[in-house]
């Protein structure tokens, strides 16, 4: 749609615009821009500018040390890393997710939910409210949660004691909330006590209700200038995500379903342990992130969205009563089989957010959450995959073992990187129809950053491609001919092309 | 009469034959160390324990009491001291202990927290060494060893095997293995042996068995490691009421 700003065809000339770091994100990257001397936008790039390299330091390592280890990739959403390694390392022991004692996993579950709303209630509250209360292009100065806290005290208020609920029930599960232990090899390492769970359900209901009125909330503000919240950063795309077998929303664990931007089907109740013959990944040189696509759509139209958008879009209902009538508002607004709307993030978002409050009051009042077996075994294995709806979207880990226990190969699709050319397209809209030809100042350029902002990327946690990036050197001369190049290619490959 | 030290102006009696570790210990006056175990011979390497007597340094584990001494041990030079030999035995390994299973019952970091260690101080050495994951269940991970000879010393005064050596001189110093092919595999260990539980950080390990105990249930969670460490010497202070009060807290 917008790929044609991903390279200017001549960068001279041009004038070089940048937004660095981008704000309210997790992790590090910026955006650069390409004027022409009328001010349009020539090219447009979010870059990830900082580099992690788990997948390859945690080779080396034995794998009862994965979930504890790979979880600090993140201090947003560890525990969906953690229990992402944890599902691939049960397999590692023999064990089947529905092999799971029963207790197990409904405790994961309950550190699952408790993980998704501090994330979502961070995400909306601390990071993208300011700009939807006080609008995009409003006084920098006024961009931020102490000034939300300031204005709209009950809501920032709000903010801060769901993110904080969410924090408790992951320190009550792992012991920290961050950072902890708690899913290890075929289970958990400690059962839930009755005082904690009382703990834990005695606030539950404000925190549904507080869930509900952010819905609300954002259903207010989307609503109130419809063309534009519907048009803002919008692309058409795919959509990926797990889902339950009876085609609810999922979060822990399900088939892969992926729809394109007319709400068909592209592939369903796909085994995860076979991501690789359905999901490649490109690399491209100018980012630290790589770019997943679906492998029968090709790398020009197989580009995906994953996380609350993606999630909300696909499945066909969502199991908990107030999110689902949530759900059923939200899809009849646009009018589509599918929302494309980028700033409808929020508001899935906010459905899921509700979703997760209401799934922890059921799981808190189940009584296997109390139970004691917390632990199987089986066969060993070589061989391990987990897959898991973080908060950003699906999360991929993929670990090989040798026979003394060590990590051997270490894959890892994290959720950011799926949407890493959605992000780019989003960016490259907002260049090309809302800042093109304009002068640009500081809170137009924020907008770049609202886009962005929209699929709460965590940049950091999105970038391993070491040794993969392709590089090109050109030698060129004082009258600017071209004497040498070499190309390193993806594959490793090396490439030498005489010009002459 | 019985014969008696000073330590840090307490007066301590003690039995002939006894270190003035062993005295402290036996009184509840806890003396840092990594080194010192109270089942093996005592080896003075780790310099942790090292104290003024009458004026003079010396190990604490090695140095036999006899009558009179004054010692001094909790005093902010010697504490700094300590301090800063933990911080070398930080950087020269590889001491992680956000990843680390041994996290919270390692002595190494238990030791650090008690010494008031906030930082590592001097440049991180980023050693490059293996892993010997050979055995079927028990891991050497040489990142965490600070050649305390611990282990060498169980396998051989309590397993009566001869499983481990240290190696190389200065900072080329080296945990081995007894075997042909310098693997754990190749030897007589096993996971039930003394010198496989015996490893004050988590360089010797059983296989599996990572982040098992729960954060809240492990060793350093909710006392220091001058309670612990004179526990396991034997001495039993008039405070079991408030250990037996922490405890019903977690069991819960």
């Amino acid at each position: 749609m917008y790929e044609h700003l991903e390279t200017a065809k001549r960068t001279e000339n041009l004038k070089r615009i940048v937004v660095d770091p981008v704000s309210r994100v997790e992790g590090h990257g910026k955006v650069t821009l390409m004027l022409d001397e009328n001010n349009m936008v020539q090219q447009a790039r979010l870059h990830i500018v900082e580099f992690r390299g788990f997948e390859r330091f945690i080779q080396g390592r034995p794998y009862w040390e994965l979930p504890v280890l790979v979880q600090r990739l993140c201090g947003i959403c560890p525990v969906s890393h953690h229990l992402a390694a944890a599902k691939a390392i049960d397999q590692l022991v023999g064990v089947d997710p529905v092999n799971l004692p029963v207790t197990a996993d409904k405790l994961r579950r309950l550190l699952h939910f408790g993980q998704v709303l501090q994330s979502h209630a961070l995400h909306f509250f601390h990071l993208s409210s300011p700009d939807l209360l006080f609008g995009f292009e409003s006084d920098i100065n006024k961009r931020h949660i102490v000034a939300v806290l300031a204005e709209y005290p009950d809501i920032g208020v709000q903010g801060v004691m769901m993110r904080k609920y969410g924090q408790e029930v992951i320190q009550t599960i792992c012991g920290k909330r961050v950072h902890g232990t708690g899913a290890i090899p075929g289970g958990m390492n400690k059962s839930l006590s009755t005082v904690e769970r009382d703990n834990l359900l005695q606030n539950i209901d404000q925190i549904i209700d507080w869930s509900i009125s952010s819905v609300e909330l954002i259903k207010k503000v989307h609503c109130s200038n419809l063309p534009y919240y519907d048009d803002f950063a919008t692309i058409r795309s795919n959509y990926l995500g797990l889902i339950k077998p009876d085609g609810a929303l999922e979060l822990y664990h399900g088939g892969i379903r992926a729809k394109n931007d007319k709400g068909e089907t592209i592939i369903d109740h796909v085994d995860y342990c076979r991501y690789n013959s359905y999901i490649h990944e490109e690399v491209r040189s100018w980012t630290y992130m790589k770019f997943p696509y679906l492998l029968s759509l090709g790398q020009q139209n197989g580009w995906y969205r994953v996380g609350p958008l993606a999630r909300v879009n696909n499945c066909d209902f969502i199991n908990t009563p107030m999110a689902e009538a949530a759900r059923l508002e939200f899809k009849a607004h646009s009018g589509e089989a599918m929302v494309h709307s980028t700033l409808a993030f929020h508001w899935a978002r906010l459905i899921e957010t509700l979703h997760c409050a209401e799934s922890i009051k059921a799981l808190l009042n189940d009584p296997d959450i109390l139970g004691q077996d917390l632990l199987t075994q089986g066969e060993k294995r070589y061989e391990g995959i987990g897959v898991i709806e973080a908060p950003r979207g699906t999360l991929f880990h993929h670990y090989q073992i040798d026979e003394n226990d060590i990590v051997t190969k270490a894959n890892l699709i994290v959720s950011t990187t799926s949407n890493n050319m959605a992000m780019n397209e989003s960016v490259r809209q907002v260049a090309a129809e809302y800042l093109s030809g304009r002068e640009l100042t500081e809170p137009l350029l924020n907008n770049l950053e609202v886009a962005i902002r929209a699929y709460d990327p965590c940049l950091s946690c999105a970038t391993h491609a070491v040794g993969k990036m392709p590089l090109q050197l050109e030698l060129i001369d004082a009258e600017g001919n071209l004497i040498d190049k070499l190309i390193k290619h993806g594959n490793g490959q090396v490439e030498r092309n005489c010009v002459s | 009469m019985s014969k008696t030290i000073t330590i840090d102006g307490k007066t301590i009696p003690f039995e002939e034959g006894q270190t003035i570790m062993d005295a402290a210990s036996a009184a509840g006056v806890y003396i840092p160390h990594l080194c010192h175990h109270p089942d093996y011979s005592p080896h003075g390497s780790c310099k942790l324990c090292n104290v003024s007597v009458n004026g003079r340094i010396c190990s604490s584990c090695t140095f036999p009491a006899m009558d009179g001494q004054t010692v001094l041990s909790d005093t902010h030079e010697l504490n700094e001291d300590r301090r800063r030999i933990t911080q070398m035995l930080f950087v020269e390994g590889n001491h992680l202990c956000p990843g680390c299973e041994k996290s919270g019952n390692c002595q190494l970091q238990a030791v650090g927290y008690h010494l008031n260690m906030l930082d590592n101080h001097f440049p991180h050495f980023y050693a490059s060494r293996e892993m010997d994951a050979s055995h079927p269940d028990v891991l050497i991970d040489h990142n965490r060893c600070i050649f305390c000879t611990l282990c060498v010393r169980a396998s051989q005064q309590a397993d009566g095997k001869d499983v481990f050596a240290i190696s190389g001189r200065g900072i080329n110093k080296h945990l081995i293995v007894n075997s042909q092919s310098g693997l754990l595999k190749d030897t007589d260990f096993e996971a039930t042996d003394n010198a496989a539980h015996i490893c004050p950080t988590g360089a010797i390990l059983a296989k599996r068995q990572g982040f098992r105990v729960p954060i809240g249930r492990r060793t350093y969670d909710h006392k220091e490691i001058d309670q612990v460490s004179l526990a396991e010497s034997g001495y039993r202070p008039n405070t079991t009421l408030i250990a037996e009060t922490e405890q019903s807290q977690y069991d819960e």
